[in-house]
Formats: structure tokens, sequence, C-alpha cells
């Protein structure tokens, strides 16, 4: 079984984003990016698949500009044997990932296709299912839990009421949620060794996707900022504040 | 033209969510169709034709439709797709893994968990965990949006009297079978649209140690919300998860116990109107956006807020 895993390139998750200036987007230039984090347990949980001895190859593919390599790279050094990257300028939707992500599986034909659930620069929670909607293929997303029987998933998703649990036939794209394994950590003999494993680069325009913006970014502006609260000294300073200044008990 | 609307049900009621997106879509044009989807699902179809901005309702039966598979209602709703030029849903789980299954089939970019309708066309949305907020513009012909349904009120559930039609099912998508659902049932308030929140962190320190979040909330009628840490160290079940990831909510009231304050964990429940925040460390990110900050030792604390509460009179529910 063959896996291919999406990752994307994001503003790492502990940076304090701040908006432009001119409001017309977010600063990224001197920001530390790293691997969009659901990212990383889909990576996991392919490698773990495949060092199970159920998959035999896993593919990373990122969709972005040329420093996107990177987190190819990490991918690699966390286990996966080659990465393709398609390089692109600017933003390019979901819907715009989801239909090169279709022209690469095509190609590479893989079983199974893991992702993020979601991007958390965009926070959209699109592409694998515009990806299985494109193939039709079965989605499974937000899964916590993922297993592998007679050439099928049983996928354990997590869902507002709690958890639902469904079969897929392969081949199939899963989402993966945050809870669906603990992602390892790069070895430095891992990351000398991913530097040779082989990564394939493409231009957008090479797969012949049209991918220009449907969607006008108008204007980025920072949420209106809390006022400053105070701090209580007791509970029951507390207590009588909820009552009769806010007035919420 | 016409907005079509997606219900959410269970197939006996109508999920509460679909209230809020029925206003939303009345925002962006008064002709409001609703589509409901399921098995045996008159009693909620009923509902969706009371609905005070719906006027036209559609019903599509089969009995593969009890599980709502996304990959079985997709199609219904590209198929009725051409009488319409948005389609709306919750920004929820359901139609979170619904709606970009739509979107991609209609080519379609699809605008995620809108905040407020500026135009027909254009948006506002949150981006970076809420850090940023983009207003957008849609250049597609027709228009997928899902709304954060605690952006929009809850439409009136009477008063409206629309029609119920019926329109023939799709095809059955034989390779996803839905296997079981494990809901937690509560008599509480639910989470995305309880007056109180009471949240615990991983300052809990264990399971067993919820009971203080959960004796809190039984005295104010809260529902009980958790940061992902607490949810991840299995403390407690992941449907009462607060944040980016997890859920949006927007109280009167939320009690951070225990909860450092990540921002991840903040996108979640920094709209909400008045917010407390109890922690032992004094510098945790929870205390800026705190109305009421108590640098307190939980376990000492809760208790205390337990004694002060029983020495009220009435508590508001």
């Amino acid at each position: 079984m063959k896996i291919l895993v999406a990752v994307k390139r994001v503003i790492d998750y502990n940076v304090q984003i701040r908006v432009k200036e001119d409001n017309s987007g977010i600063v990224t230039d001197n920001v530390k990016m790293s691997t969009n984090p659901p990212d990383d347990n889909a990576i996991e949980e392919a490698v773990k698949i495949k060092e199970s001895g159920k998959a035999t190859e896993v593919l990373a593919v990122s969709i972005g500009e040329e420093k996107a390599q990177e987190t190819v790279r990490k991918a690699l050094a966390v286990g996966a044997d080659r990465g393709i990257l398609v390089k692109t300028e600017g933003v390019v939707e979901p819907l715009s990932v989801s239909k090169l992500l279709q022209k690469i599986v095509e190609k590479e034909k893989p079983d199974l296709v893991f992702m993020g659930k979601q991007a958390i620069d965009d926070d959209c929670n699109q592409t694998g299912q515009m990806l299985s909607a494109l193939l039709n293929w079965p989605q499974a997303t937000f899964a916590s839990k993922i297993e592998i029987k007679d050439g099928k998933l049983e996928v354990t998703r997590e869902i507002d009421e709690g958890l639902e649990t469904i079969e897929i036939n392969v081949p199939a794209i899963v989402t993966c949620d945050l809870r669906l394994n603990e992602p390892r950590y790069a070895s430095l003999p891992n990351i000398m060794k991913a530097k040779k494993k082989p990564i394939e680069k493409l231009n957008a325009s090479d797969l012949g996707v049209d991918i220009s913006p449907r969607i006008e970014q108008i204007r980025v502006e920072e949420p209106p900022k809390r006022k400053a609260g105070i701090k209580v000294a007791s509970v029951s300073e507390l207590v009588h504040k909820l009552k009769n200044e806010a007035k919420v008990i | 033209m016409s907005v079509l609307l997606i219900a959410e049900h269970n197939n006996k009621e109508l999920r509460p969510f679909t209230l809020n997106a029925a206003t939303a879509a009345s925002q962006i044009d008064n002709d409001v169709h609703a589509v409901i989807i399921g098995h045996n699902c008159e009693e909620a179809a009923k509902a969706l034709s009371k609905l005070e901005f719906v006027k036209k309702v559609i019903q599509v039966e089969a009995a593969y439709y009890e599980n709502f598979v996304a990959e079985n209602f997709a199609p219904v709703i590209v198929k009725l797709a051409d009488s319409y030029s948005h389609i709306i849903s919750s920004a929820n789980t359901f139609g979170k893994n619904l709606m970009p299954r739509i979107a991609a089939a209609l080519d379609t970019s699809q605008i995620s968990d809108i905040t407020k309708v500026i135009a027909t066309d254009t948006f506002l949305r949150p981006i970076y965990a809420g850090n940023a907020f983009a207003t957008v513009k849609s250049k597609d012909t027709k228009k997928c949006v899902t709304i954060r349904p605690t952006s929009f009120d809850a439409c009136e559930s009477s008063g409206g009297s629309a029609s119920i039609e019926k329109a023939e099912a799709g095809e059955e998508f034989s390779k996803t079978k839905f296997v079981k659902r494990e809901e937690v049932k509560s008599d509480r308030p639910e989470l995305g649209t309880a007056r109180v929140v009471v949240s615990g962190g991983r300052g809990m320190q264990s399971g067993d140690n919820f009971k203080l979040i959960t004796s809190l909330a039984d005295k104010l009628n809260a529902a009980i919300g958790a940061s992902r840490a607490a949810v991840d160290a299995g403390y407690i079940s992941n449907d009462h998860q607060v944040g980016q990831t997890g859920k949006v909510v927007v109280p009167d009231l939320y009690i951070a116990v225990g909860i450092s304050g990540a921002i991840q964990h903040l996108a979640g429940m920094k709209e909400s109107k008045v917010i407390v925040a109890i922690n032992k460390d004094g510098e945790a990110p929870i205390f800026s956006v705190a109305d009421y900050g108590l640098e307190a030792d939980l376990f000492e604390a809760v208790p205390q807020f337990l004694e002060e509460l029983n020495k009220l009179n009435t508590i508001q529910k």
C-alpha cells in the first residue's frame, strides 16, 4: 500500500501573528514557519502504518513557494520515503490545492491520502473533503483513530456530539485530528539521511490546473481588543462582582 | 436568486445551529429554501417548515440518509444547486464535513466560517485562530458558505409556514459505511448555546478532579468545557473541547479554571461576554482576556466558589 501525505507550510503555531499596517494581510517576513500541526499527525500515522508492514511507501507532497521544500524535508526526516513540491506563488485556495493534489494522485496512484483536518493559517477545513469529491473517493474527516482491517479502514471521527466510527473502502482520504497520535521528533541522523532522499519539483502550470484565486481578500484587520479586566483578591469578591457588577449569576 | 440552507437534524428534531444558519441565510436573501436529507425525518421537516425565515422545505428521504454520510448527502445538494445562488450550512463538524464536498463538485471556492454577511458576495471571517479577521469577496457565480453559529442569532422556531416538497433521493455511495456513533448524553445545556460555560484545563490534574467543574456547572446550570490539554490528557471527552479546532462558544459567562490560555484555546472563547479566570500562575495568558481574574489555587478556590454561590438567594438560570 502506498500512502500520500499532504503537508502545508504555515506560520508556527506559537507565533503571535501580526496584521500588516496596510491591512493587506499577515506579516510573514522573518516569522518562524513550520509544518501545519495536524499534518504532522498525518505523516506520523502514515509512517507508523509503514513501520507495521502495512504500507510500502510514504510520499510527502507540499504545495507552496520554494521554501515549502523545508516542510517536505521535515516529513522525509521523520520517515517519509520521497517528496514532491508543487511550486506556486501567492495565495492558493483549498479548491486549487485539491485540484493540484488530484493530478498528483492520478499520477502516483496512492491507496490512501492523509492530511491534517485544517490548516491553522486560513482555518478553512476544506482540502481533504474537496479532494475526495474530485476523486469520488470515501472521506474520513477529523480522524482520531485509524485501523486497517481486510483492506478497509475503520476510522473514529471526532464530531461535535462525541465520536463516530465509519468504515471506508480503499482508496480513501483521511483528514487527521491532533489526537490521532503523538508526532515524533526527527533525530539528527535521520535529518542527515533525509537530505539524500529525493524531492521532485514541479510547477503548478506543469499540471495544467487553473489555480487563479476565486476569492478576493479585501482587507485583513485585527480583532477588537478586549478591555483589560481586573484581578480580584478573593472568591467572595469575585462572586460579588459577578452578581452585582457583571450581573451574570 | 434564492438561498439554499442545509438543515442539520437527528431525523426527529432540528439541531439548534440550523436556526442560526437560517438567520445568516436570510441576511443574504429573503427567499430561503431549506433542504432536509434524512430517514423518517417528517417531524424534523415540519419543524423546519415553521422556522421564521424558511419559505420552502425540500425533503429528501432514503434509508441510507439516516447517518449523515457526506458522500451520500453532497450529490443531492449538487443536483438542487442549479436554482440557488448560495448554499449555506453551519461551520460545525456537520457542515465542515459536508460543504467542501459540495463546493468542489460545483467548482466553487468555499468561504468557511463567516461571522458576518457584508454583501451577498462579501463576508467577514476569522483567520489564524481569530487573531485576524479577513473581509473576503467571492468571484464565483455560486457561493458555498459555512457560517459560525455563535455569530448569528437563532431565528424564531415558530411563525413560518413553508410548504414541504419531496425531492428524489440520489444513489447510495457504497464505499463508506456508517458503523456507530457514541454520543455523550447529558441533561446539561449544549456547549455551543449555553448561557454559562465552566471549563477546566490541565490544572485540573485528573479526570476525577473534573468533579469540581461539574459541581460548579451544576450550580450555575452551565455547560462543561475543556482545553485541548485536558482532553488530550484524558480528563474529559473530546466533545467538550473549546478552541481553534474544537468548539467556539460565546456564553454570557465563561469561567476558565486551571487553563493557561494558549492562543488556540482563546480562539474558542474570547468573544464571551464576561470571562473569569482562576489560575495560580499570575502570568498565565488567560488573564489577558479575563474580566475578572483570580490568582489562586483552584482546589481551594472552586470549593469556596461553591460555598459563596450557596449563600446567594437566587442564581440566574
